[in-house]
């Protein structure tokens, strides 16, 4: 390879942090969810990712999360192998991605404070890191005065910006978000919306899987539409697609 | 793993078993259910066993030696009795003794018409053994030394304790495994039940990148702190009991003093502690293990 080709390839590994190639996801039963799909993120990229029910977008989720092994293709995030990575290996992988779910899965038994320490305390951080981070997180998402409160005193919003702020303490490269609005009416899903534009702009990569066509479209960012498990859009500035 | 870490493991450990306050009743009320039951059958069998053994002691088998042997002659045949490991005792009969005891039990003072020992020829080796089962190998060894005359057991009384040993030891291994069978099924299945409960706890841990070891550590210690309460509790009451109801059947059976020997509840509990403890820790550490593997593959 000429030594132009190798400076390709090492700014194309510097800057591709999730790359899936043919990827295909067969379950038992029933057709694919997954078909050939083809997908290329950068780092320091918002994109969403939208589709009906049954398009493949949570399958697509568990892949990038490792929870689910792809049938075939190859997939890579964040330099790591998926096909072929080790199963001690999987906690070091997942603690560089955030992840926040529609349902906020929460720790119900533990307070506010709790559950956002809890990701430092699972890669190891001193109690005086967890001191001072774990604040600070809770001050972005505009949670400081609330730390002491149970997940059933918070309503839906509040819930949803601690699982962000627990997916967020532990600075991790990329952050994936199912449904983040799911639960949540139009303020505290724009509220929502506004802090992962924010958490993009400090150069963390965002992915989102969502159904509110109102955020898509007037976001204006990268929009990857998914139908029967096959990628059929993949707009830069694009918006949401309705079925025909 | 950091010091911060295992004591914040160990906490969480101490926490769970307050923060699910109904799984962790039942998981205790379970284990010391079982464990009552074990302990309680275990004191039973080991008071009977012990009896059973006392009344073998005290079975012996009497040799008498041929007119007019030697002194050295009875006392060789002394140390090769001695020298078997089923007896557990020899004790040497003169003529004398022989009458004097025979006197005293049968004749009183109508002995008094006797001039000459009319048991002259009836000194003895009472041999005592420590397994009666081995009593017919005894004697047909005894039977086979010169200078010995006659052989004299309680073949049924042997052959009847052999007997009696031989069931109580079947039936309470049997007995003890069913219920530590029981046990097993019962405590597992109640640790099974309060770790699928928390199953969701279990996966978000893992999604945002707990270790298995992480993850798993805290249900272990509270698994083996459930299976400590749960010994605990049986082993307290057992204890409480055991006096009582020994002072009980001893006032209550009085007459049959000479034969009921009990144990001593810190014989019991020599055995009893550390099977118990070893019962519920372990099926606590085991429990809570193979569990929480179930939910890790996520």
């Amino acid at each position: 390879m000429s030594a132009r080709g190798k400076r390709r390839r090492a700014v194309s590994e510097n800057t591709e942090i999730i790359s899936l190639n043919k990827v295909c996801k067969a379950y038992s039963t029933g057709a694919p969810a997954l078909k050939d799909v083809d997908l290329h993120i950068n780092k320091g990229e918002f994109v969403f990712i939208v589709g009906d029910s049954g398009s493949g977008k949570s399958t697509l989720i568990k892949l990038l999360l490792r929870e689910l092994t792809i049938t075939s293709g190859s997939i890579n995030v964040m330099g790591y192998d998926l096909a072929r990575i080790k199963h001690r290996k999987i906690p070091k992988f997942r603690r560089n991605i955030g992840i926040v779910f529609q349902d906020f899965r929460l720790l119900k038994d533990r307070n506010v404070y709790e559950n956002v320490a809890f990701a430092q305390r699972i890669i190891q951080k001193s109690n005086k890191e967890i001191k001072k981070n774990v604040p600070s997180i809770l001050a972005i998402v505009g949670l400081a005065g609330k730390y002491k409160a149970k997940p059933k005193q918070l309503s839906g919003g509040e819930q949803q910006r601690v699982a962000l702020a627990r997916a967020l303490v532990n600075k991790p490269t990329v952050l994936l978000a199912d449904e983040p609005t799911g639960n949540l009416d139009p303020k505290n899903s724009w509220e929502i919306m506004k802090l992962l534009e924010q958490i993009n702009e400090n150069g963390t990569t965002v992915l989102v899987v969502t159904h509110n066509r109102e955020i898509v479209n007037a976001m204006q960012k990268r929009v990857i539409t998914l139908k029967k498990g096959v990628i059929v859009s993949d707009e830069e500035k694009g918006g949401y697609i309705d079925e025909d | 793993m950091r010091i911060n870490t295992f004591f914040y493991t160990l906490r969480q450990g101490f926490r769970n078993i307050f923060r699910n306050k109904w799984f962790t009743l039942a998981s205790i009320a379970t284990i010391s259910a079982c464990l009552f039951l074990f302990g309680l059958f275990y004191a039973v069998v080991s008071n009977f066993q012990h009896i059973v053994k006392n009344a073998e002691q005290g079975v012996s088998v009497t040799v008498f030696f041929q007119e007019g042997l030697e002194d050295s002659r009875i006392q060789e045949i002394g140390e090769m009795i001695a020298r078997r490991t089923e007896v557990s005792n020899v004790h040497f009969v003169s003529a004398e003794e022989a009458w004097e005891s025979f006197k005293a039990d049968y004749l009183g003072e109508y002995a008094d018409g006797f001039t000459e020992n009319p048991l002259a020829d009836s000194a003895n080796y009472q041999i005592y053994l420590s397994d009666v089962s081995m009593q017919p190998a005894l004697v047909t060894y005894l039977e086979s030394i010169e200078g010995v005359r006659k052989v004299n057991r309680s073949e049924v009384t042997a052959r009847t304790l052999t007997g009696v040993n031989a069931l109580v030891a079947y039936v309470s291994v049997g007995i003890i495994a069913i219920l530590l069978a029981v046990s097993i099924f019962l405590i597992s299945n109640t640790v099974t039940i309060g770790i699928s409960v928390r199953k969701e706890e279990i996966n978000i841990m893992k999604y945002i990148g707990a270790t298995d070891f992480f993850v798993r550590s805290p249900f272990v210690i509270e698994g083996m702190l459930i299976g400590l309460i749960g010994a605990a509790i049986p082993l307290g009451i057992i204890y409480l009991l055991y006096n009582i109801v020994m002072e009980y059947i001893v006032e209550r059976f009085s007459a049959l003093s000479h034969l009921l020997s009990f144990l001593t509840v810190e014989q019991i509990f020599n055995v009893l502690i550390p099977v118990s403890i070893g019962i519920g820790v372990g099926i606590g550490f085991f429990g809570s293990i193979t569990t929480v593997r179930k939910h890790l593959r996520v």
